[in-house]
């Protein structure tokens, strides 16, 4: 699915650049030597194992690790060496939702929404309070304003997160399992905004995920990690790599359930005569 | 990008003789910039138009912000009842913009919270207040019943649980005590020679630190800095657990909470407790030593002091009160840890709630005690 947006990207017009990227904990390297791009208004799915080190290749893409080698230039500029200004401009061009939420437990939801309006734009009251409402409408919390995350569901708290991740519009969202535990309506909404957000604004998005659907619903390009080879082992189109992949891993992971049998699979219980 | 898309954000008006007002906008608006264009726009609606058409041919670009400024325009046609036509806006932005229906979005604040009068708070507090003795009844019926069983039936503790807790709030809190303890033997003997110089009776100062420490100050020092230590960090520890699902976990597996984790903490501070007491008034002791040498009398002469003051039955006094204050510290630093409810801040107002209440139950028991040593003749 090649996206159509308002800037209609050449193959040149990169945005992320992560080059020889080697990451790990202390004595651990989780992935070594990995090379990709992302392009403007690209939706990137991170597929991969449990373990694989998907969440710790997110974190260092948005400056929270520091990577063993390698560089990651977002727009040009290097995360991983960045400091000050630089860095702070970096980090405005990106928005981020954490795997939990990450919501501020002492705010209300509208209250969480709104910081980074506060912080970083000159909109007056009546704006912001508005835009507020505008993206909390979008991801189905219209009229949860003044509830505190914690007198919400976990779906909903992360539906919140993804309000305020997108709440300054950046070019790049970085989601973190964004439709692990929603439900299939909602995780269905969550896609065609995320599709809508992509080929109208060109907004970039880098998602980790394990819900097949929504990879086929939104990711114009997938690549898959693998936690032996602490490599990338496949990237490409997600229904492309579906029909011709020949790597086990891959195959496995988008044909999984097409090994149980009909036979293997649980016949209801005739219910005990009265 | 275009250099269009980086043409700053304006906004221009024309108003026709039919009433009809026009607002031209161009560049590009996204949340940096349209802050000024909406002011700019609130300015020149301050008078009602009869009709509000909106041109959008030069919006090069427009996320979130912008598309909430032709929102809010529509919204306040529809509210001051005069036609809004936005036109010429890129196919890509009336998408984005048709996702929200004017007529159908509710911009009605929050209901206010209900209005609250001082009947209605005392009444609230009262209840409070009731319910938690109702909790901590209930708490200490429990407890004693799961200490009676113990008792019994020794196997039934998590004794390995208890000696870790035996490690964390005896063993690696002597270093503080002995510390503390030997500072407020030091002060507290000073400050009484002081005094005492001046009616040559400075040399009793030995019995009045060693009995002060002793019966009252050693076991109550040591439990308030229990209460400090380690009431709060059973609150936070607990109600940590409590938010994660966990007690609640065990629940489910038919464990009770109080055995599991409650009995091993309150029995460990209640062993600890008087332990470190008596090492709070060695400590104690031995700064009333140093100001006592530094008076320039002998050694001998203090130790002969303090043994002939303390008895056996001042030595208990403090000793039982050191044990009833070391179950009071744990009980209390359990209870507030059940009792943690959700949010960011209720670990915290557990931790602070077990440390108050800990310190309250100490002095109040300490009265106690007093009374019934006074007519105990102790």
């Amino acid at each position: 699915m090649v996206p159509h947006n308002l800037y209609s990207p050449s193959p040149s017009d990169t945005l992320i650049r992560v080059e020889h990227l080697t990451v790990g904990f202390d004595q651990e390297i989780v992935l070594q030597d990995i090379s990709f791009e992302v392009q403007r208004g690209e939706v990137l799915v991170i597929l991969g194992g449990s373990g694989c080190g998907k969440s710790t290749l997110l974190k260092n893409m948005i400056g929270l690790y520091q990577p063993r080698q390698g560089r990651i230039l977002i727009d040009g500029d290097d995360i991983v060496r960045a400091q000050g200004l630089t860095r702070k401009a970096i980090l405005r061009k990106i928005g981020v939702m954490f795997q939990s939420g990450a919501l501020f437990g002492s705010m209300s939801l509208r209250e969480n929404v709104r910081l980074a309006l506060e912080e970083y734009t000159n909109l007056p009251r009546d704006a912001a309070d508005l835009i507020v409402s505008m993206k909390l409408y979008q991801v189905g919390l219209h009229g949860y304003g003044s509830k505190m995350p914690a007198e919400l569901s976990g779906g909903m708290q992360k539906r919140a997160a993804i309000a305020r991740a997108m709440v300054m519009d950046p070019q790049i969202l970085f989601l973190d399992e964004p439709s692990a535990g929603l439900d299939p309506i909602t995780a269905g909404d969550l896609d065609e905004l995320i599709l809508s957000l992509s080929q109208n604004l060109a907004m970039t998005f880098v998602i980790v995920t394990h819900e097949l659907p929504s990879v086929f619903a939104v990711a114009d390009r997938v690549i898959m990690l693998d936690k032996h080879l602490k490599k990338i082992v496949a990237t490409g189109n997600p229904w492309e790599l579906r029909q011709n992949t020949d790597h086990p891993l891959v195959y496995q992971f988008f044909h999984r359930n097409e090994g149980i049998s009909h036979k293997k699979r649980r016949t209801p219980v005739n219910p005990l005569p009265l | 990008m275009a250099d269009r898309d980086k043409q700053p954000a304006t906004v221009g008006s024309k108003t026709e003789s039919d009433g009809c007002l026009i607002l031209i906008y161009s560049g590009r608006l996204d949340c940096l910039t349209t802050g000024a264009i909406w002011r700019k726009t609130s300015h020149l609606l301050h008078r009602q138009p009869k009709r509000l058409v909106v041109d959008a041919a030069e919006v090069s670009y427009c996320d979130g912000s912008g598309i909430a400024l032709f929102f809010s325009l529509r919204l306040r046609g529809l509210r001051n009842q005069f036609p809004v036509d936005i036109q010429n806006l890129r196919p890509e932005m009336v998408s984005l913009l048709e996702r929200f229906q004017a007529d159908t979005f509710d911009l009605r604040p929050p209901a206010p919270p209900p209005q609250t009068n001082v009947p209605t708070e005392v009444g609230h507090w009262a209840w409070h207040v009731w319910q938690d003795i109702f909790e901590q009844v209930a708490f200490i019926g429990e407890l004693a019943s799961w200490m009676f069983k113990t008792l019994i039936r020794p196997v039934g503790l998590r004794w390995n649980d208890f000696f870790l807790m035996v490690e964390r709030t005896g063993a690696n809190a002597i270093g503080i005590i002995a510390l503390l303890g030997f500072l407020f033997g030091l002060i507290l003997a000073f400050s009484g020679a002081i005094s005492m110089q001046k009616f040559g009776v400075e040399v009793y100062v030995a019995d009045l630190t060693a009995i002060a420490l002793i019966r009252v100050l050693g076991p109550f020092l040591t439990a308030i800095i229990m209460a400090g230590r380690t009431g709060s960090s059973y609150a936070a520890e607990l109600g940590t657990m409590k938010i994660n699902n966990e007690i609640d976990a065990l629940a489910t597996m038919g464990l009770d909470p109080v055995r599991f984790l409650v009995l091993p903490r309150v029995l460990a501070t209640t062993l600890v407790t008087p332990l470190l007491a008596v090492l709070a008034n060695l400590s104690g002791l031995v700064g009333a030593a140093v100001v006592f040498l530094w008076m320039g009398f002998p050694l001998v002469t203090f130790t002969t002091h303090v043994q002939r003051v303390i008895t056996i039955q001042i030595l208990a006094s403090g000793l039982v009160k050191a044990v009833v204050f070391g179950l009071l510290v744990g009980a209390v630093g359990c209870l507030r840890g059940l009792q943690t409810e959700l949010g960011p801040s209720a670990v915290g107002i557990s931790t602070t709630r077990a440390v108050v209440s800990g310190i309250v139950l100490i002095v109040v028991t300490e009265g106690i005690f007093s009374v019934i040593y006074y007519y105990l003749g102790i």
